[in-house]
């Protein structure tokens, strides 16, 4: 690994006073905070290298020996689908809602109720996925069948809401709403905590300049919280790819690729199928399915990718022009 | 369940990234027992692992064993009978719930993990009838042959008013609503019974293999019983299979058993496991079944989930030995069929199958 | 905890800009509101009433018309003003919709189970109705405790490390595979916990404390994405100063950037806490169940608020209803629990934190 960075900040290298005490005490942290990274990256190493080790059996295995008898790539290709399908759903659902809703407590609402819904939001945010579960399929399904009994009936030109209607409610646009939902809290904590960090001096000069409450927003908050905002979604999107129970509970699995919206046969999630399958699975079964979770790793890899690619990109732009 | 070496040496090396706090010993985790093994007063930890149909009849047990044995705790990790049978043959657990019997390999397997060269024996000592359930408005009992319900969950019958349905049921006011069929998007115990039962009794109208993960096409997936029964309660003209005793206020069907109509009840799915045949090429002492689907016997109601403890006939650990035969003693006794009854609404096990039973419990015994 | 800054905080406060343009009434936004309130409700009743349609109906009502009327009395720019407030309160309260549905369902079918016996109580020996959470509380509070112990020093940490020493390649390696841990399914923690485990203790082994390791997976990245985040926004001035009095660069990590941050952090960690205190998956499989009290995170099985809701939902016994009802009570102790948590975090945060500031 690298040698130990000049302490540096934003500003540029500083060099405090040179008392040993000093230097030690400094080395000591160093250290520390150092040791962590590595920790982290050994953890990481672990688990990768047990979930390759372990997902060697399936990936070398005969279509025969595997579940459903397709070769591993048939059967995991539906349900990649079916939880980058369900996860874009639910960020798509989330991502603006979190930052309308964030940006309504730290900037639109007054003082004192701004801290009870930050507080509120928090607490949701604990609410287990089993409850989310159980919400999605006694509450929430009900209340959306109706509306996809009509989209059906009006609108099945379009392929997201080719029937037959589910008669219960439970497809992969409730999993993906209850997914939103679950996701909801926690982005907007972030987003909150980073818009409420918005160096105050920048709001004041736009407002002094006779900007209005957006226009304070679109220039100084926004562009503050980019990066910030981009982690929040990037958390979201790692629950939303990863969650287990609640999409077990809500969905209803029919296998197969699917864009459809509406029907009773969804492709299932990587999480989920795992949840389902891995309690009477045996032998290579269970490797077939750790290899799953293996895809789904490096999935999230791929999207946490693109996402930093993109910031930095960003980045980039705004400070070459 | 079994994880291979190299991935535990992949894991060893996340050790230093594990704050592990000092736990002296540890060699006394679950599975082990503690206490003394000298007969008389019971005591220790017995755990197992295994099928989640029988975890509330399991509570019941537990529960009554330790108000006799207040030294002793039993815990039960319902894991799922597949995970149970795997951590079973890995030493992890003395006794598993299953709802399929030992496979031969695992028998063989088994004889590893047990002492003396032994292997395991399957006990069957949790009937419990499925019933095929369903949501209709006004309707309340249905009377379906095999060939029928093996038709609807198929696909080929998909209004509730098709001339098959209405020929079974004379007098019943049918609507016109389609049907949609609920079945388990979990692998389970209760899905290969019922198809089990749609292969033999409704023979090729359901042209599906036997397993325990739902093969034909269409429907919807629902998780777990309480999962299947909160689908068909939340739609309308819906039908599925769950656990009788967790489908309160549906309505549920008669089933077809040689000419007549045989609804659910205790003592037929109980009769239903006592007609049935041992399973063939088993040990001695071990009590697999094959259920008879086809019975003509009209006291049978055939659509049955049986589910078996899994034990070796020989431990290593005298202490465990004890705990596992009194246990299952109390589990095959009446007292203890009563209980799970009362608690998980199966069938208890008619005085012919728990004698049999009773007789492959007293050969537990230790090594040496 | 401050929230808006003052400028802001007050609704409908705004800069005047009547020198120039013409301006609404303060009480335009709240008559048009519920102008459209009852227009939609008025085509509603005409039609066939419906909440759903009522609420889009009046939200479309209420954006064309205020946008409108402000374009005209305002200009454009007060009137994309007024469209953005309008989303905004939109989002809110969309968001809100679920959120109090989800909290309304639970404490509807919770709060009849939710006795002094249900909290003081385990289940051992309990069959049909009857029995608590008292052990599941307990597994709690020291599984989830366990698991933040280990994961808030390594988390917090690995944020400084990444934020204050900005270690070249090694930082990003670890920011990257922060970012893909996040991407953990739960039950494959668990799994890796297991595993871990069996080397140890053999197979067959069950504990807290495996399940607190497996907490610790999934726990990580989220401490040290969300640190990471609020040590970044402390303004770089407040170290240059720190550094220009010769304080060492350690004790100004501990005693500026920190305490400056301390309530995003504080924030941070609670959220990371709710993240694993929910889950359900990986604590089956290496915390077991049991109906027994267990205070011993090193020995034996150990159960949680999750897993007692999951399997009394899964395995409700006979009859059922008990079974449902100790789920959704022993659902609404976790939340009341992490109520709790939260406002001892806040205090925390409010003791520790810098006096000044918002």
């Amino acid at each position: 690994m690298s040698a130990p960075a000049a302490p540096t900040i934003a500003g540029g290298p500083v060099t405090p006073l040179d008392a040993p005490s000093h230097r030690r005490g400094d080395r000591i942290f160093a250290g520390l905070a150092r040791g962590a990274g590595v920790l982290i990256l050994v953890l990481l190493a672990g688990v990768a290298l047990f979930l390759v080790v372990e997902s060697v059996p399936a990936l070398t295995a005969s279509s025969s020996e595997l579940p459903q008898g397709k070769s591993f790539a048939h059967y995991v290709g539906p349900l990649a689908f079916g939880t980058a399908f369900a996860a874009a759903i639910a960020l798509l659902i989330a991502a603006p809602v979190s930052i309308g809703v964030a940006l309504f407590i730290s900037h639109y609402s007054p003082r004192r109720l701004a801290g009870v819904l930050g507080y509120l939001i928090d607490l949701l945010a604990a609410v287990p996925s089993v409850v989310f579960g159980l919400w999605g399929i006694f509450w929430l399904a009900p209340q959306l069948q109706p509306g996809m009994a009509w989209l059906g009936t009006h609108l099945s030109f379009i392929p997201f809401f080719a029937g037959p209607v589910s008669a219960t409610g439970r497809t992969i646009l409730t999993a993906g709403v209850v997914l939103a939902v679950m996701i909801l809290p926690i982005m907007t904590a972030i987003c909150r905590e980073i818009f409420l960090q918005t160096p105050r001096l920048h709001e004041e000069a736009a407002l002094a300049l006779g900007a209005t409450r957006w226009e304070v927003v679109r220039m100084s908050v926004l562009p503050h919280g980019r990066s910030g905002v981009i982690s929040a979604a990037m958390l979201g999107l790692g629950r939303a790819l990863g969650e287990t129970m609640a999409v077990a509970m809500v969905l209803s699995v029919g296998g197969g690729v699917s864009v459809n919206l509406i029907s009773p046969q969804n492709p299932s999630t990587i999480a989920a199928n795992i949840a389902l399958q891995f309690p009477e699975s045996s032998g290579v079964a269970v490797n077939a399915l750790i290899a799953t979770g293996l895809v789904l790793f490096v999935i999230t890899f791929l999207v946490n990718f693109a996402a930093r690619a993109v910031v930095a990109r960003r980045k980039d732009f705004r400070e070459g022009s | 369940m079994k994880v291979s070496r190299s991935s535990r040496i992949a894991a060893a090396l996340a050790v230093g990234a594990i704050v592990l706090s000092a736990c002296g010993g540890g060699s006394n985790s679950s599975g082990q027992q503690t206490g003394n093994g000298s007969g008389g007063k019971l005591s220790g930890n017995l755990a197992g692992a295994g099928s989640s149909a029988q975890q509330a009849a399991m509570q019941a047990w537990a529960a009554g064993f330790q108000a006799d044995n207040p030294d002793v705790t039993i815990s039960y990790d319902p894991v799922g009978s597949g995970g149970g049978r795997e951590q079973f043959l890995s030493g992890g657990v003395p006794f598993a719930g299953s709802d399929a019997y030992l496979t031969t390999d695992e028998l063989t397997k088994s004889k590893s993990v047990c002492a003396g060269g032994t292997g395991a024996i399957d006990i069957p000592v949790y009937v419990s009838p499925i019933a095929v359930a369903f949501n209709l408005s006004g309707v309340k009992s249905l009377q379906l042959s095999p060939a029928t319900i093996a038709k609807i969950f198929n696909d080929k019958i998909t209004k509730w008013d098709d001339p098959a349905i209405k020929a079974e049921n004379a007098g019943v006011k049918l609507p016109s609503t389609a049907i949609s069929t609920v079945h388990r998007s979990d692998d389970s115990g209760t899905t290969q019974n019922f198809v089990d039962y749609l292969s033999k009794a409704a023979g090729s109208d359901w042209p599906y293999p036997v397993d325990d993960t739902w093969a034909a096409k269409g429907g919807e997936g629902a998780e777990g019983t309480s999962g299947v029964v909160a689908a068909i309660k939340g739609g309308e003209g819906t039908i599925g299979y769950a656990d009788a005793s967790q489908v309160g206020g549906l309505g549920t069907a008669k089933v077809k058993v040689g000419s007549s109509w045989v609804g659910i009840s205790a003592s037929a799915a109980a009769k239903a496991a006592e007609l049935s045949k041992p399973a063939s090429g088993r040990p001695s002492g071990d009590l697999a079944i094959d259920v008879d689907r086809t019975s003509s016997d009209p006291s049978a109601y055939p659509l049955v989930l049986i589910s078996y403890q899994v034990v070796c006939q020989t431990y290593k650990d005298k202490n465990v030995a004890a705990l596992v035969k009194a246990f299952e003693t109390y589990v095959a006794s009446a007292a203890g069929q009563q209980a799970a009854a009362k608690a998980a609404g199966s069938a208890p096990i008619t005085s012919a199958v728990a004698a049999k039973d009773l007789t492959s419990i007293k050969t537990i015994k230790a090594a040496g | 905890m401050a929230t808006a800054t003052p400028l802001l905080a007050e609704p409908g406060a705004s800069p005047p800009l009547r020198l120039t343009r013409g301006s609404l009434p303060r009480w335009a936004p709240a008559g048009m509101f519920a102008a459209s309130l009852g227009a939609a409700l008025l085509v509603m009743l005409v039609t066939s009433f419906n909440w759903y349609g009522w609420g889009a109906l009046t939200f479309l009502l209420y954006v064309v018309v205020i946008t409108t009327v402000s374009r005209r009395v305002e200009g454009s720019r007060r009137s994309t003003d007024r469209l953005v407030t309008a989303l905004v309160f939109t989002a809110f309260a969309l968001a809100l919709l679920p959120l109090l549905a989800l909290v309304w369902t639970v404490l509807r079918r919770g709060v009849p189970g939710l006795t002094f016996e249900f909290l003081t109580t385990t289940m051992r020996g309990v069959i049909g109705a009857g029995g608590g959470v008292e052990h599941a509380i307990v597994g709690t509070l020291l599984v989830t405790g366990l698991a933040a112990l280990i994961s808030v020093p390594i988390g917090l940490l690995t944020a400084i490390y990444l934020v204050e020493y900005s270690g070249g390649r090694l930082g990003r390696w670890v920011t990257l595979m922060v970012d893909v841990m996040t991407g953990i399914p739960s039950i494959v923690a668990g799994l890796f916990a297991y595993a871990l485990f069996e080397i140890f203790f053999g197979p067959g082994v069950r504990m807290g404390a495996a399940g607190s390791v497996a907490l610790s997976v999934l726990m990580i990245p989220f401490v040290v994405r969300s640190s990471e985040e609020m040590l970044r926004l402390v303004p770089a001035e407040l170290r240059e100063a720190s550094y220009a009095l010769g304080i060492a660069k350690w004790r100004t990590v501990v005693k500026v950037v920190i305490p400056t941050a301390i309530a995003g952090l504080t924030t941070g960690v609670t959220l990371a806490v709710a993240r694993v205190i929910g889950e359900t998956a990986p604590l089956l499989l290496v915390a077991g169940l049991t109906t027994s009290m267990n205070t011993d995170p090193f020995h034996d099985r150990m159960t949680t608020l999750p897993v007692y809701a999951f399997s009394a939902f899964a395995t409700p016994g006979f009859p059922p209803e008990a079974g449902y009802q100790r789920a959704w009570s022993a659902a609404l102790v976790l939340i009341i629990l992490v109520m709790l948590l939260n406002l001892i975090a806040r205090l925390v945060s409010r003791f520790f934190g810098p006096r000044t500031g918002r």
